[in-house]
């Protein structure tokens, strides 16, 4: 063995053992409480359960509050859904006309849109908003809160990758007939598709996990999306601590499975966009 | 990623039958029409703007959201004459410039680690990435029941090798920094990606050069690898900052702002006074909030992205 791979060797060890202290460790101790009986849950031991019944305690987590879990779900599942695909049209749209359009009025909108990046959203005030157009505490309401709130980042996004696509493209697409929205939505949409996967599955994922929005803007409980059954879980049910964890486990999963599928694209469409932005 | 781009672009190139002439660009423009805007600017104003815009005149009133009264500077000087409001201040910069600088570090540290030659490599990658895609309240509670002051597997172990046993969340001088942590530890995949995205993209040849002139690891490092790390640097310093300053759901999910206020940070006085039905105040801390950032944000990427170009 050479002194490099050596090296490779001993830096990759420690570095697993540690990761496997850091990162898995947590993660495994997920899996055991959220398969405890209630008192051994209750105890926050890192231990082997005394009776394994992570199947029980699934089938309780979704009984729980008449099955609130299955609304948290189905809200949760629209919400993000919904104002993916209006933030991803929306803030392609925009994206690309600022990318190709030079124009004296690009500064103002670039000021813009790093403003909605940077300030903090002004709840109240925004509560207020809702109020007056009736969409206070409703899930169309939410839906338009947080395509808004994501609309910024998407179009740095976009505008990135559309800076990326050759000029001539648009030009020959002219030349053969095209107008502006087919242009677009024939020719350029099509080729944004890497881009399209990274701002939807960043989004969703955020969007999925919002807390503090569905705090503030949606409240109660027919309307309550998976992160505020966590909340609730843990307000209410002290005692069962082993639900609560079977919870996080399931809460977690649908991030996770959009992320195995996209990775890679993900990783690429970021740091894309990071370096140009 | 580009392959499938350049692929289809190139397809599409082969479509031009004949070299375009200048004027033909000022044609071009109206196809990129200026209504596309439209959507999102409705949007933009409508959630964003009023509100950001009308925070400030609610700050400076009682408020019922029915009615409102103009009280002036009422509430500014109750948010910093009030120790409970005034020190969320003093923690927000705490929190935001610890967990900013925490990710930078660690951030640069775990992406040259991740560049290099190690084993398990992919491993290490997927594992680092995977909290950020954790709900945050899930993390919280996680630790809360990790860092349990009496029955924690983290005092546990602390206690076995004879260490002291803190109250991690529960001692009022600690409290803020265990949060800030465990938000480091979620939020650090995000700026080991950019750092990795960086140094990859940084010209073999020079690495090739500094190996044939004998030069140490160390010395690359610092010659090389750290100064082309500016741009990614800078990336994560914002994104880092604009999150951990105004940061809510770890700190809502692991003490609520306690014990006592010791926790509190701008946000959760935010959501606190909202809750207890001063919507003023809650719009003055929302302006104070909006002042931290400004104030911070703004001279900041102005610097470091000069220093970029500079490169």
């Amino acid at each position: 063995m050479t002194p490099a791979r050596a090296r490779a060797w001993s830096v990759g060890i420690i570095a697993i053992v540690v990761s496997l202290a850091v990162f898995i460790v947590p993660f495994i101790f997920v899996v055991l409480q959220a398969s405890k009986d209630p008192a051994d849950a209750s105890s926050l031991a890192f231990a082997w359960p005394k009776h394994w019944q992570f199947l029980a305690n699934f089938r309780a987590v979704l009984a729980t509050n008449d099955g609130i879990i299955w609304r948290a779900f189905l809200n949760s599942a629209i919400l993000t859904v919904t104002s993916v695909t209006i933030m991803v049209i929306l803030a392609a749209m925009a994206g690309y006309v600022l990318a190709r359009r030079k124009s004296k009025w690009n500064g103002v909108v670039n000021f813009f849109v790093l403003a909605g990046l940077i300030v903090p959203p002004a709840v109240v005030p925004t509560i207020w908003v809702l109020q007056r157009l009736h969409l206070f505490g409703t899930l169309p309401g939410m839906i338009l809160i947080e395509s808004t709130f994501g609309l910024s980042f998407s179009i740095l996004l976009f505008r990135a990758f559309v800076g990326n696509i050759p000029r001539e493209l648009d030009e020959a697409a002219v030349l053969d007939g095209a107008g502006p929205f087919s242009l677009f939505f024939r020719v350029v949409l099509p080729l944004l598709r890497p881009v399209v996967v990274t701002v939807a599955v960043v989004q969703a994922v955020f969007v999925f996990n919002d807390f503090a929005g569905p705090l503030y803007f949606l409240p109660g409980n027919e309307h309550a999306t998976v992160q505020l059954t966590l909340f609730t879980f843990q307000s209410q049910n002290l005692s069962f601590y082993n639900l609560l964890f079977m919870d996080i486990l399931l809460i977690t999963i649908p991030p996770l499975i959009a992320y195995i599928f996209s990775n890679r694209q993900i990783v690429a469409g970021l740091t894309n966009g990071a370096i140009k932005g | 990623m580009p392959t499938t781009n350049t692929a289809a672009a190139s397809q599409a190139a082969d479509v031009i039958t004949e070299p375009h002439a200048p004027k033909k660009r000022r044609a071009v423009k109206s196809y990129y029409p200026r209504s596309f805007f439209i959507p999102t600017i409705v949007l933009y104003v409508v959630f964003f703007a009023v509100p950001s815009v009308a925070s400030f005149y609610f700050s400076l009133t009682r408020w019922s959201l029915f009615d409102s009264h103009f009280i002036g500077f009422g509430n500014f000087t109750e948010f910093f004459q009030n120790p409970q409001l005034y020190t969320s201040f003093i923690h927000t910069l705490i929190y935001g410039f610890i967990t900013s600088g925490a990710k930078v570090l660690i951030g640069f540290f775990l992406a040259v680690l991740l560049t290099g030659p190690v084993v398990g490599r992919g491993y290490l990658r997927a594992v680092v990435f995977f909290p950020v895609l954790v709900s945050t309240i899930g993390v919280g509670i996680m630790y809360k029941s990790l860092l349990d002051p009496f029955h924690g597997m983290v005092n546990a172990v602390l206690g076995f090798f004879g260490f002291g046993q803190p109250g991690w969340f529960t001692d009022p001088n600690l409290a803020i920094y265990t949060i800030a942590a465990v938000d480091i530890w979620k939020g650090i995949g995000i700026a080991t990606l950019i750092f990795m995205a960086g140094i990859v993209a940084i010209p073999t040849e020079y690495f090739e050069a500094a190996r044939i002139d004998g030069a140490s690891a160390w010395a690359t490092l610092r010659q090389i690898t750290i100064p082309l790390s500016r741009g990614p640097a800078a990336t994560v310093i914002i994104l880092s900052l604009i999150g951990g300053l105004r940061s809510f759901d770890i700190i809502w999910a692991t003490t609520g702002g306690g014990p006592g206020f010791t926790s509190d940070v701008i946000a959760s006085v935010i959501y606190k006074e909202y809750q207890a039905g001063f919507y003023g105040l809650s719009s003055a801390g929302n302006v104070v909030l909006f002042l931290v950032v400004t104030v911070i944000m703004v001279p900041l990427s102005f610097a470091l992205t000069r220093k970029q170009v500079q490169l």
